[in-house]
């Protein structure tokens, strides 16, 4: 059954969200969720940019109070 | 009745707890309220900073040495004996010897390791320096290149996020001293969108490869290596050719974490701010084993261990928390055989590097010596 996993990375300036996303996905099954949330505003463009390179498949994309939520489903 | 605090693993982090407990809790120990014991893994205990210098020759193998037993207050029973199985619910470690330890305080520092094996063919194809046999076999094809493509290929999650930008830094350096800095193209690859984890960082190298002729590919996450033709390809789809590969290949956590269900890839979840495994209030991690979303580097294992020391003795002796880790990380960067800086870092403040200078440099030589200092609780 596919997961949910929640990663804070608000407030990471090493390794950064970007960083902490493609490590958990290498972790994950396919099909398995991650949640990222990050405070850096760039992450709401660059996940959705490495994703489409690579073929994950970004579900989610939400703005809340200070922070970005992105959530990705490992494709491959 | 006397307390058991059980530390599993022998490296920075949990050497660090060790012996800043016995100095703080010097009575409770001669009394025999206390105990403090150790799983590790091996008798030694190396500087594994100092990996980055050996394929250049400028650290011998035996000054990255020490013996564990020596690093460690006297007071603290070693055992070489890895756990193999944690159970924080019954508060007891089995052992790969079959002995069990009960435990009052559980301190997780059981570290991470190289992952080539999880790469097709980077085990075979690949040169690496975070461990004593890469940097060795690195040191001989350093030794043996006589000019052609190399690249620095670095790989998520990885410790020391600052080591292979030193490592290109350095070779440059390295290969021109030697004059075949003409007869080399050498390419740095990266996992993100730039060239460190660090913006700041990350802006500063990009003008120095440039000056320096250093080639560079962002968005490479590598999906295998062909070791006969001798090329390396990126989940990004991209396919580089190489003469030599110098790879920072993915970590994981230790197995016996894993294994006892502690958490994916060996990575413990733990609260970033009182370093207790979630679910737990007697069980605290420190160094590497965390899954918190900062650098696993030794000043994180050592600002950690310095957090959780303090809390151990105020939960042992007036039953209360002491004070929560920030965050806190401190790097040195080298830039060059002979010139270096510095970057720091918490939750709340962001890093901001400074103009590298042979002062810094020295800095970290001497650091490479004073480690022993900071293994001892003293420093």
């Amino acid at each position: 059954m596919a997961e949910r996993q929640k990663i804070d990375a608000r407030g990471a300036f090493c390794p950064g969200p970007l960083m902490e996303l493609i490590a958990a996905l290498k972790l994950a099954a396919v099909g398995d969720e991650v949640d990222l949330w990050s405070s850096d505003k760039g992450s709401a463009s660059d996940i959705p940019a490495w994703c489409a390179k690579v073929g994950h498949a970004v579900v989610e994309s939400s703005e809340h109070d200070g922070y970005w939520s992105v959530v990705v489903r490992k494709a491959k | 009745m006397s307390k058991t605090i059980l530390i599993v693993g022998g490296g920075l982090s949990g050497t660090i707890v060790a012996n800043g407990l016995c100095r703080q809790m010097g009575g409770e120990l001669r009394s025999g309220a206390l105990n403090i014991t150790m799983l590790g893994t091996t008798e030694t205990h190396m500087y594994q900073p100092g990996l980055l210098y050996v394929p250049f020759g400028r650290m011998r193998e035996a000054e990255l040495f020490r013996d564990q037993r020596k690093v460690l207050d006297k007071r603290v029973n070693f055992f070489v004996d890895p756990a193999k199985h944690i159970d924080v619910e019954k508060n007891q470690v089995t052992t790969e010897a079959g002995r069990t330890f009960k435990y009052d305080y559980l301190v997780l520092a059981s570290g991470s390791r190289i992952m080539p094996q999880n790469i097709p063919g980077m085990k075979e194809g690949g040169h690496w320096f975070y461990d004593l046999d890469g940097a060795r076999k690195l040191r001989d094809a350093l030794n043996d290149f006589q000019g052609g493509k190399i690249i620095i290929n670095v790989n998520a999650p990885h410790k020391c996020p600052v080591a292979p930008l030193e490592a290109a830094f350095m070779l440059q350096e390295f290969l021109k001293g030697k004059g075949l800095w003409e007869k080399t193209e050498l390419t740095y690859t990266y996992p993100i969108g730039r060239l460190h984890a660090l913006e700041p960082v990350a802006h500063w190298a990009k003008p120095e490869f440039d000056r320096l002729g250093i080639k560079y590919e962002t968005f490479f996450n590598t999906e295998s290596v062909d070791p006969e033709k001798k090329t390396i390809t990126s989940m990004e789809g991209s396919t580089l050719p190489y003469d030599l590969l110098i790879t920072i290949p993915p970590h994981q956590g230790a197995q016996v974490i894993d294994d006892s269900g502690l958490g994916k890839g060996g990575w413990v979840p733990t609260n970033t701010k009182t370093l207790y495994r979630e679910g737990s209030t007697n069980v605290f991690v420190v160094g590497d084993t965390t899954n918190i979303p900062i650098s696993k580097a030794g000043s994180t294992a050592h600002f950690e261990a310095d957090v959780t020391i303090d809390n151990l003795v105020s939960l042992c002796q007036e039953n209360r928390f002491a004070r929560e880790y920030d965050g806190k990380v401190f790097c040195f960067v080298e830039t060059g055989l002979g010139s270096g800086t510095y970057v720091w870092f918490n939750y709340t403040t962001p890093p901001n590097p400074g103009p590298p200078s042979q002062m810094i440099h020295w800095f970290k030589l001497a650091y490479n010596r004073l480690y022993w200092l900071s293994a001892r609780g003293l420093l």
